[in-house]
């Protein structure tokens, strides 16, 4: 159990690495602590999501010039709760096509990862409580950066299972377009979290938002790295997140629901839940690797020194919150060949080489600089020999592009107004599939 | 028997109750999906079994104090190996139950039975060997040797000690990826000629929905072919999703 390690780790900074299993017994308050710590974050996390969801509704309505909901509650606090409360007694749906087991999997593989990201995200600074020191974070593995690569790793599986084992094509694509797309930024998101490794020098989130206490904001890794890796992150992880605008998995105008279409009950509530969840534990991974964490200045008042680190991290928190709301109010959604392009052409590439040079700036200025004008030097001529291999591309062939609809080259021979069908033969072909 | 074996290890060795009870629990989690994997009739349900075997393994990395190897482990075998296994078996529609009966190769099953005998002949050979298969802790050196973390000591050796493998690794496996790209890009000359001569049956990309209301390719000769052609075709295309 890692929240165990953690305790170990305070006892001795090493005890933890030595001895992952406590084979030397633990004492029961650390028990008791350990317990608590888990159910606080628990329920905190589906208290925060109710609130998020009431949140980012209130939110756009205003954006939108609407009034949003208020009839639940003191300024339709209580609408979450209402619709969580009407999901869970609706019936339950198991499509008739679908893999039974792995449909009813599904939603917990989505659930599961979002909740084991945010225990390693430490909300706090240290606290003790009888001769007992702990750290305000449910655990504190030494490798417990890499913790969330593997959890949104394994997000993945819940998204692309839900879509196959509803047996239907809407969902199958929304997930074939999902989980490529997580796939395709997890290369970015994990090169950002290494520069910041290597900054820090550790992968353990506490040693990292230690390594940025120093002075406030200029010790902030986001200045440290140099911005760069930071909005790198933020962009990848709101494709992981299929946040817009990159929610093409759900687009509803295409897909449906995308794929949670054949999800009903309490079942969808999962994925919402586990949505929304991720939305705000990426975004204290945010705070935590670019913003110091729960770092801050501290006003000299008895027990400030408690309560102030958790107010700056959730006032932290909260500026992320607010801007993914913001993102989905003004941002249009992005095509699939776009969304590709930006996370292969340039997010990977530009991140790879943002990581060399800060790379070479920790060995002296010299290497920096050297590995600064050798990236622009090889990204002028990898452009340059991009754009002349397109236009001989456009010279010699009409190779389909992907995301454009070329019609076949005998079609264009006859004209184009032909080369559409009429609507009622489209319209029969559409009966003959169904 | 194998309690016997269990309590013997702990007494000759250096585990501990909880060692040898992590290792009962994933060394059961790693044979469920083992057994999984190769009894499944569904390859969807294989490759999930498989991620259950690759997190049972992960969880004795762990209990050897290899954390580094535990989440790299689940990062790569579980988060991008095997979703690729899914993504090959739901792009090229073979999420269907197979014939577990067929042979493609004649006298596999009687060399399947004789190879596996030989391994389980050799694993009991070292079991009554060594004691080193039940959850003790390292037996070549300490994974956390002078009280250094693991990762350190890991980062260490690839870098100073193993590091012309650790490129030549690097260096294959850039190969091969160059090598799989030329592999699967055809000329496009000849994607052309193909285009212009393939009927419009190709169609398995697997995207079902963009078949919809497009005009087929290839229909060359005219607009008069698209219903007739549509008409054959929507069958076939509606079995292919199934």
């Amino acid at each position: 159990m890692p929240g165990l390690a953690m305790l170990g780790s305070l006892v001795h900074p090493l005890f933890a690495q030595g001895d992952p299993l406590f084979d030397n017994g633990v004492g029961w308050f650390v028990w008791v602590v350990v317990v608590i710590k888990v159910l606080v974050a628990f329920a905190v996390l589906l208290v925060s999501v109710l609130l998020m969801i009431w949140f980012e509704r209130k939110v756009i309505s205003d954006m939108q010039s609407r009034i949003g909901p208020n009839r639940a509650g003191p300024w339709g606090l209580l609408q979450t709760m209402a619709d969580g409360i009407k999901l869970f007694f609706k019936e339950d749906l198991l499509p008739d096509r679908a893999d039974s087991v792995v449909f009813k999997l599904a939603p917990y593989l989505s659930l599961v990862p979002a909740l084991l990201i945010f225990t390693v995200v430490p909300v706090g600074g240290v606290i003790t409580i009888s001769g007992h020191t702990f750290e305000l974070q449910v655990a504190d593995p030494p490798i417990g950066i890499l913790l969330v690569l593997a959890m949104s790793a394994i997000a993945v599986y819940g998204v692309m299972l839900a879509g196959w084992s509803s047996g239907s094509k809407y969902p199958l694509l929304g997930s074939v377009r999902a989980s490529a797309q997580m796939i395709s930024y997890e290369a970015a998101m994990g090169m950002s979290v290494v520069t910041v490794v290597l900054i820090a020098g550790t992968l353990s989130t506490r040693g990292i938002i230690e390594a940025q206490s120093h002075t406030f904001f200029t010790s902030w890794n986001l200045i440290r790295t140099g911005v760069v890796p930071f909005v790198l992150f933020l962009i990848a992880i709101t494709a992981e997140l299929q946040r817009p605008p990159f929610d093409l998995a759900e687009a509803d105008t295409e897909l449906v629901g995308g794929f949670h279409t054949e999800y009903a009950s309490i079942r969808f509530a999962l994925f919402f839940l586990a949505e929304f969840m991720n939305t705000i534990t990426m975004s204290a991974i945010v705070v935590t690797l670019f913003f110091g964490g729960p770092d801050g200045p501290i006003p000299h008042i008895p027990s400030a020194t408690i309560w102030m680190p958790i107010i700056w991290f959730l006032a932290k928190v909260m500026v992320f919150l607010f801007i993914y709301v913001w993102f989905r109010a003004a941002l249009p959604r992005l095509r699939y060949d776009q969304l590709m392009t930006i996370g292969w052409k340039y997010l990977i590439p530009l991140s790879l080489a943002w990581l060399l040079i800060v790379a070479g700036f920790l060995v002296d200025g010299w290497w920096g600089g050297g590995i600064a004008v050798a990236a622009v030097a090889l990204s002028t001529l990898l452009v340059r020999a991009f754009s002349i291999g397109k236009e001989r591309d456009s010279e010699s062939s009409n190779v389909p592009v992907l995301g454009s609809r070329v019609a076949p080259p005998g079609l264009h021979a006859l004209g184009t107004s032909s080369a559409v069908p009429p609507e009622d033969e489209r319209s029969g072909h559409d009966e003959g599939k169904s | 028997m194998t309690a016997a074996i269990v309590l013997a290890a702990v007494q000759t060795s250096r585990a501990t109750i909880p060692d040898v009870i992590t290792f009962a629990v994933a060394a059961a989690v790693i044979l469920v999906g083992a057994l999984g994997v190769v009894t499944s009739a569904n390859p969807v349900h294989s490759a999930l079994s498989l991620v259950l075997t690759l997190f049972g393994v992960a969880v004795l990395f762990i209990e050897q104090d290899a954390q580094f190897l535990a989440v790299v482990q689940v990062i790569v075998y579980a988060g991008a190996i095997v979703v690729l296994f899914l993504f090959v078996i739901m792009y090229l529609g073979v999420d269907r139950r197979e014939n577990i009966e067929a042979e493609p190769l004649r006298g596999q099953r009687p060399l399947a039975f004789v190879l596996v005998a030989i391994a389980l002949v050799g694993i009991l050979a070292m079991l009554a060997a060594a004691h080193w298969v039940t959850g003790a802790h390292a037996v070549a050196g300490s994974t956390t040797a002078g009280g250094k973390s693991n990762v350190y000591l890991l980062g260490k050796a690839v870098f100073t000690t193993y590091l012309f493998a650790f490129e030549a690794t690097a260096a294959l496996l850039v190969v091969a990826i160059v090598g799989a790209v030329m592999l699967a890009r055809r000329p496009t000359n000849e994607l052309e000629d193909e285009e212009l001569e393939s009927a419009a049956g190709d169609d398995e990309s697997g995207s079902g929905a963009d078949a919809g209301g497009l005009p087929r390719h290839g229909d060359s000769d005219g607009v008069d072919d698209v219903p007739s052609d549509a008409a054959a075709n929507a069958p076939a295309h509606g079995e292919a999703r199934s």
